[in-house]
């Protein structure tokens, strides 16, 4: 579904991927984790073109990311992304947030695109938040909502850039739970996150990064009971014990 | 102080015989309205797209709109007005420059101005576009990229919906602006409300019962702007976000 070859990325002389390999089959759920400034949002960001990269390739489901012919925002309609922020837009409703891609991207009709976004919003458990503005929802309403956003597009896969990362402790579980729910529906994941706990349920896969490098790409078992680089037991050490 | 006081000399004949000063008053405030009204329209319009231009990645399209914004806010308005007035015709091919020269000097004086104070305020509406953009939060973009949108979907249903509203209470100071430059346009002779003023000066020997009307007439002019850009940004509140309810 994804794959990514030797993609690298510098801005100037500052290199912030470094021959980044890695594959996510179908139906996969991968976690990337890592230190702060490892370049794990980035690499998630090279996969749907939001950031551009000078080497390797990055295919999604075989169209090259990085080809100057591909039409991107065709591709980015298939995959789904979810923020730190939720980056709803604030300018319109909930319903709206899940309607105005569906029918200016999709060309769905509004009746059809409305009763996508209800039935998803029903599904995140929020349907009677319809017609609020994302400035009245809390964090972690937001976030589900923004989850919904991208689910309304039908897409082929998702990715998470720390979805949880800006809530407050009591929101982070509500949106896990809908994280989780999809992954266990099959739905093919990449997720940057620092939410062991996830990664250890819902995971088939753990990369973990360190300054642009994949340092680790393991199958969640072997990551967590047996970290081959002394960087990534650091890191599991300080994450698991705080 | 030996100042005669009279205001019934707004309801005299005026000299001409054909008006009061009345009805001269109220051809400069419907001229000031007129020129400001349209010089605007166009402002916001050009302002709007120069504006956006700014920031967009295309490097050509971005130089351009940043050398028409300086060009326009960086020489006096004054020095543009009598560019459009007195250059202008002169550059223009004959034919064209003729037609012009030898139209209606009223229609002549009149377009003169809204080009100047049209383009003059266009440059300003475009900075204040461009720093609305500029200070949305940046993941908005990509939020709207990630969902398929392309570039101009992603400027039109997303960064400048939220754009313009951030820049609502600076449209406001610059629309108020607009009605004040005008009075820049009596140089050239277009008869709009602070000339009117002058020239009541100089038929009546009353000079404080013109300048006082005229100073309640922009009054009363940037009054209804400011209460009706006041509706507006009321209007366009977001519930929940910074500044709405």
């Amino acid at each position: 579904m994804i794959s990514m070859n030797k993609v690298s990325k510098h801005y100037g002389a500052f290199q912030v991927l470094t021959d980044c390999t890695t594959h996510v089959n179908k139906g996969e759920v991968v976690v990337v984790c890592g230190p702060s400034g490892s370049g794990k949002s980035t690499l998630i960001k090279c996969v749907n073109g939001l950031e551009p990269f000078q080497g390797g390739q990055i295919t999604v489901n075989g169209v090259s990311v990085g080809d100057p012919k591909t039409n991107l925002s065709k591709l980015r309609a298939q995959v789904g992304m979810v923020f730190q922020n939720f980056e709803l837009f604030p300018h319109m409703t909930i319903i709206e947030n899940l309607t105005v891609a569906q029918i200016k991207v999709l060309g769905r009709d509004q009746h059809e695109a409305e009763a996508k976004g209800m039935q998803l919003l029903d599904r995140v458990g929020l349907k009677v938040q319809a017609l609020k503005y994302p400035g009245q929802l809390s964090g972690g309403q937001q976030q589900r909502v923004a989850i919904a956003r991208a689910l309304a597009m039908d897409p082929i896969c998702m990715l998470f850039d720390e979805p949880t990362s800006a809530l407050d402790p009591e929101m982070i579980n509500e949106v896990l739970d809908v994280m989780t729910e999809l992954a266990q529906e099959g739905m093919t994941m990449m997720c940057v996150t620092h939410e062991m706990g996830f990664a250890k349920r819902v995971a088939h896969r753990v990369i973990f990064m360190d300054v642009g490098h994949i340092v680790e790409d393991d199958s969640k078992e072997a990551f967590f009971a047996n970290p081959r680089s002394e960087r990534a037991q650091q890191f599991l050490a300080k994450i698991l014990h705080h | 102080m030996g100042y005669h006081w009279n205001w019934g000399v707004f309801l005299q004949p005026s000299a001409t015989g054909d008006d009061t000063y009345l009805g001269w008053m109220l051809y400069g405030f419907k001229m000031t309205i007129g020129l400001s009204l349209s010089a605007w329209i166009m402002a916001l319009i050009l302002g709007a797209v120069i504006g956006v231009l700014r920031t967009v990645p295309n490097k050509v399209l971005s130089g351009f709109a940043m050398g028409y914004v300086e060009l326009f806010r960086n020489i006096p308005l004054l020095v543009q007005l009598f560019l459009w007035y007195f250059v202008l015709p002169e550059l223009l091919p004959p034919s064209l420059g003729n037609a012009f020269k030898q139209s209606n000097p009223i229609v002549q004086q009149f377009l003169a101005s809204m080009l100047c104070l049209g383009l003059f305020t266009s440059a300003r509406v475009a900075e204040q576009v461009r720093s609305g953009i500029n200070s949305l939060p940046p993941g908005q973009k990509n939020a709207s990229l990630a969902i398929g949108f392309t570039l101009s979907q992603t400027y039109r249903y997303v960064m400048l919906p939220m754009a313009f509203r951030l820049v609502v209470p600076p449209l406001t100071s610059e629309f108020l602006n607009i009605f004040k430059n005008s009075a820049v346009c009596s140089t050239i002779g277009l008869l709009e409300l602070a000339a009117q003023g002058r020239q009541l000066v100089d038929y009546t020997a009353q000079p404080y019962e013109s300048f006082i009307a005229v100073t309640v007439a922009y009054m009363l002019i940037n009054v209804v702007v400011m209460f009706g850009m006041r509706w507006v940004e009321a209007h366009v509140r977001v519930p929940g976000y910074i500044g709405g309810k």
